[in-house]
Parts: structure tokens; sequence; C-alpha cells
């Protein structure tokens, strides 16, 4: 039996569970708050085409409009000027063969939980490697926070100088970069904490892993269900023309 | 006669069907409910005779010329003779009986027959109102004020005085939304709540709830958020006032479509969804008591009727707003429907613009008055009511030389 054989038979026998890491994309999940003289990113929105009445009488569609950064979204390289330049940077020009990755999942819920201004910094990262091994090249590395348990105000925590929401800081992302992660994975609504526009070089999760062609989930759940290794991320996006990124469904298998 | 305070409502009966008086005019009469709409006493003056018509015709009724020109008036007269209708064959009237119409010499001219105020006796000051169908109809008033003349019948049916009323003012995260509601609840409504969107954003509401103002979520651009605020509301709102604006300069050729999207998602698709939602529920409780839905008011930047290039492209969206709030009109009947033109209003989107520009409260202040007055068009400051008078005396030449 290949692996593969024996993962469907696994899979049907309950032995690797789905995990769903997806909020659900509705018209009330807040969406990145920029300055208001920017352009904005749409949130999601329905409107119905027909409902079993008299626009249709026997079923039931919707169209939708969305921002490609609305919900629980996958970010490409050319989402950032520092990879506008790069090969297969678009979501229709990914490595299709990266969008099933195993990840390393660094929990730092209990530090992040009640404190939006919480850094996730080298140091954080080796004691994590001193417990489960070195962070191996292609790996999502997904940042536990338990920021997703949150809703409303609490989630996107926006005080008067900004969000207030964790992230890492510019040596974190330099160090996942160079353990040759996939891409680094958030449950906040960026991949950089909310107040990454003060920090070195700003914005650091976008800039350098972006600028190194790396990947970047955000708005991810059930983080906590994850295994801190060992478990195989599902992250395809929308395969949009030119496009910088996309809402997903993102699904986690992990031995039961 | 002092009017009693809103009371319960008794659950097991059935409320009064939203009844119009009889609504067939001459296309000459329409002119009275054009001039009621704005408060002002017109009459079609004869420019060969000078006689003053009425009613409406499409000849001189002296000398048979056919330039007729509604022109205002002067509005004294003496009332001739009361009588006081207790029984009618009108829907409508049935449930306003005992009624006093009258007959009044007005000092211009013509003898008329006009609705009565009660505290009417000899001299008269006559007004134009728009009854509940929308047509131009005469209410003569008191020479001078009386006290309490604004709880007499024919005066409340023939405007929409916020006083007990329950408000929604559908935006209240803006400086003209929070003017909106306090100019309401110092209005006397009963109670206002402003509509909040996007509650996960920082929002000081406490100043508003200190003064007895209720938030409610509510996003104008989000079909669902519009439903479930009419499932809560449509029942306890007797006004609404659409403050969910987007209105921010912008040129043609530089407008960011995605700006233009957001101005008609706003504007316009905004104001259909809240019409569709809530207008037919609020429109069901337009006979229910003393204290029944009333008014439904718009506002819309006056550049809907013609823009100034550094606003060409914010227009359109404005122009779409005005076109569904004419229409909204016949289809919401027996409530007013209040459209109001403002100018550019002194917020942060228009900081480069140099004055004049409109202060929140005016709008507030001018909105409550129109209510109050039973007035539907207006136009709110000098770039509006100049863009409008221009725009009455010749369009074409207005569309080549906007001001501002």
């Amino acid at each position: 039996m290949t692996s593969l054989a024996s993962l469907a038979a696994d899979l049907l026998a309950g032995r690797v569970r789905v995990i769903d890491l997806t909020q659900t994309l509705s018209p009330d999940f807040p969406t990145i708050v920029l300055p208001p003289e920017f352009g904005q990113c749409a949130p999601f929105r329905m409107e119905t085409i027909s409902r079993y009445d008299e626009r249709g009488p026997g079923w039931y569609w919707n169209n939708i409009t969305v921002g490609e950064h609305t919900g629980t979204h996958f970010d490409a390289p050319v989402h950032w000027v520092t990879g506008r330049d790069l090969p297969n940077n678009t979501t229709d020009t990914l490595a299709v063969q990266n969008l099933v990755a195993p990840a390393c999942v660094i929990d730092c819920s209990g530090e992040a939980a009640n404190n939006g201004d919480y850094l996730l910094t080298v140091p954080v990262i080796e004691a994590w490697e001193a417990r489960h091994g070195k962070i191996p090249a292609g790996n999502w590395v997904l940042f536990r926070t338990d920021w997703s348990k949150r809703s409303g105000a609490a989630y996107a925590n926006v005080l008067a100088d900004g969000a207030h929401t964790p992230g890492p800081d510019a040596a974190a992302v330099q160090f996942l970069v160079d353990r040759g992660a996939l891409g680094f994975g958030v449950e906040t609504i960026g991949t950089d904490a909310g107040q990454a526009h003060l920090m070195n070089p700003m914005y650091p999760a976008h800039t350098l892993m972006h600028g190194a062609g790396r990947w970047g989930l955000q708005c991810l759940c059930n983080l906590d269900q994850l295994p801190a290794t060992g478990a195989l991320i599902i992250a395809p996006p929308l395969k949009i023309l030119g496009g910088s990124g996309s809402p997903l469904r993102v699904l986690a298998l992990v031995a039961a | 006669m002092r009017l009693a305070p809103p009371g319960p409502r008794d659950p097991l009966k059935l409320a009064a069907a939203p009844l119009m008086p009889p609504g067939g005019r001459s296309r000459e009469a329409i002119g009275l409910a054009a001039a009621a709409a704005r408060g002002r006493f017109m009459l079609q003056v004869c420019g060969e005779c000078e006689l003053v018509q009425y009613p409406p015709r499409a000849v001189c009724g002296g000398c048979l010329g056919v330039g007729l020109r509604w022109r205002e008036v002067p509005a004294g007269g003496a009332l001739l003779a009361r009588t006081i209708i207790r029984i009618s064959v009108d829907p409508y009237f049935r449930t306003l009986t005992p009624w006093s119409i009258g007959t009044v010499q007005l000092d211009c001219g013509p003898q008329v027959v006009a609705h009565l105020h009660g505290d009417v006796a000899g001299r008269v000051r006559m007004t134009l109102k728009l009854d509940k169908a929308g047509q131009g109809v005469m209410l003569a008033l008191p020479e001078q004020d009386t006290p309490d003349m604004h709880d007499d019948p024919a005066w409340r049916a023939l405007t929409a005085d916020p006083r007990g009323r329950r408000v929604l003012v559908t935006d209240g995260r803006t400086a003209l939304g929070q003017a909106m509601a306090r100019g309401m609840l110092a209005a006397g409504a009963r109670a206002v709540f402003v509509g909040i969107a996007e509650p996960w954003r920082p929002f000081d509401g406490a100043g508003l709830r200190m003064a007895g103002i209720e938030a409610v979520a509510l996003d104008v651009t989000d079909q669902d958020s519009v439903h479930r605020m009419a499932a809560s509301l449509g029942g306890r709102v007797e006004i609404c006032v659409n403050t969910a604006l987007h209105l921010r300069p912008a040129g043609v050729l530089a407008l960011d479509l995605g700006e233009a999207r957001a101005a008609m998602e706003v504007n316009y698709l905004g104001a259909l969804r809240l019409a569709q939602a809530l207008g037919p529920a609020m429109r069901g409780r337009a006979a229910d008591g003393e204290y029944a839905a009333v008014a439904w008011v718009n506002l819309i930047s006056a550049h809907a009727l013609a823009a100034p290039g550094g606003f060409g492209g914010a227009a359109a969206a404005q122009a779409a707003a005005l076109a569904l709030a004419q229409s909204l009109r016949p289809a919401l009947r027996p409530l007013r429907v209040v459209n109001a033109l403002i100018g550019p209003i002194d917020d942060e989107w228009h900081q480069a613009l140099p004055p004049p520009k409109l202060a929140p409260a005016a709008i507030a202040a001018a909105v409550v008055r129109a209510l109050c007055d039973g007035v539907e068009d207006l136009a709110v400051g000098d770039i509006a009511q100049d863009i409008l008078a221009r725009w009455a005396d010749n369009p074409a030449i207005l569309v080549r030389d906007v001001p501002g």
C-alpha cells in the first residue's frame, strides 16, 4: 500500500482527523483597518440571487463580494512591494506542490492571550526548537495566540493608536526565513503585529517573508487543536489571475 | 387643547389602516403641492392682468390670458364661514371627523375653501401644506400664535413633528448623525436610535448614551444587517433620518473605482436597502394613533443637480440617491418623504474646501424645522440654496457654471 492509500484509509477510519482552521465568512467579521485616506479592503457581503422564490422557484444562491484579504485568507508574495518581482508570486502561479505542507505550531497562547502587544522573538522560537527540534524547511510556521477565541471589538482590538494584536518581531521573521519556512500563519487579522508600523523594517512579516517569496495565512482558528509538529496543512487560495491573495478554507490533517 | 403624551397601545386592537385623502389633481393644481413642499404660499398670477387665480387653471379667469405664473402671494385673509364636517363618505376623512373647513377671503383676491386650525377666528394666516396623499391643501391658521397650537389635529395631520415620536438616525458614527440624534431629542423625540456600522471598530458612545440615545447595529451596505435592524425597529420607529452618507470630494478622471463603488453602495444602494426593509413596516403604521409613523428623511448633496469639477466623480451617486428619494414619495405615502439638499459638510473630508461649509447641527436644525412645518423639499445652507435656485432658473446654464 502506498502512503497515500494508507492516508486515505486512515481518513476513512478516523485515524486521521480533519480540523477546520477557517473563520466563517460573514459580513460582520472585522477587516484590516487602514487610515481612511488609503484604499480599503472590502468586507464580505452577500446578496441573494434567488431563494425558492419568483427569482428562481427551485433553487437558492447568492452573489458575494469580498476583498482578496477578507476573512481567513492567504497572502501571496506579490502582496508586498518586496515580493513584487519574484517568480511565481501570484495566486495563479504559486507552486501547487507546496499548497499541502506540514506545519510547526508555536504555542504562545499563555503569553499572548491577554497581551495585544506580545511579540514572538528568536529566544521563544529557539526554546520551541529545543523541545520539538529544528524547524524543517518547507513547513508552515503557525503562531498560536488563541486570539481567534476573541470576537468583535476584542478581536480587532483597535485603540486610539491603532490595532494592538500579537505578531513577530523582525529578528524572529528573519530567523524563520533562514530556516526555510514555507510561510507564517496567524490567528489575527495580519501576519504582522498590530503595531508593526513602528518596527524596523516596518511590517517585518510582510516585508521579509514576502521578500523571500514566502507566504502568509491570516485569521486562522482552532490552532489549539494542532500538535506542535506533525499536522498537514491544506491551504490552496483561489486561482485568481494576478491575485495578491484570497479568502480560502484552511484544513489541517492530524493524527487522531 | 394639549395633546396627551404617547401612551401604551392596545395590542388587541386592529391598527388604523394607512388611508389617504383623495389624491387626484389636475396638472395645474400640482403647483400647489410644489409650493407646499417648500413651505411657501404661492398661487398662479396672470402675467397680463395680475389677477391672482384659485383654483389653479390653464387660462386666466379674468382676461383669458395664458401666461399664468406661480408666485408667492400675501398670506393674509379673513374667515367668512366655518363648516364642521361630522359625517363623510370618504374613508380617510371619516377617521378625522369632526373636521373643520371654512371659506376664507384672501387679501390677494380669491375666496378659497381651506382646512381650519381649531383656534381660527376672524383674521387668518393662510398656509399651503401637503396632505397625506402628497397634494397641496390650504390650512388657515390663527393670525397670531396660540398656546399649544401645534397640538391641533389639523396641524398634526399636515406636519410631522418629532415630539413624542421615536426616531432612527441611520449612521451615528459621524458628527452629522450625532448632531441629528441630539437635534431630534431636543425637539422632543420620545426615543432616538442611532445606527452603528462595524461595531468592532472603536466607538465612544458614552456621550450619546448619557443623552439617552440608543446605539443599534446597522450597516446600510449589508443587506442582512439592514433586515435585522428593520425586524427590531420596524414596529417602533416613526421617523427615519438617513444620515448614512458617503460624501467625499472627487473629480471624475482621478476617481478611484473602489471609492466610486463605495459611494454608490452607501448613498444609493444603502438607501434602497433601508427603504425596502423598513419602509413598508413604517408605512403600515402611518395611521397608528396620534403619534403614528410619519416621515422618511433623505439627505442628498446639492451636487446631485450639478457639480463643480472637484465633485464631479462623487456626484453620480448623489444623483442616483436623488432619483431614489423622488421615487420613494409615491411609494411610501402616506409617509412624508423629506428630501433635504445639502452643501459640503464641515467635516474631515472637506478640510481643503473653503467656506461656506455646513455645520452638522445646522443640518439637524433645518431637518427638525422641516418636519415641524410639514416641508418636504428644502435646501440647507448657501451653496445648496444657490444651486437649487439656479437649477430652477436655468439648468442648462447651471451645469456649465457650477459654483464651488
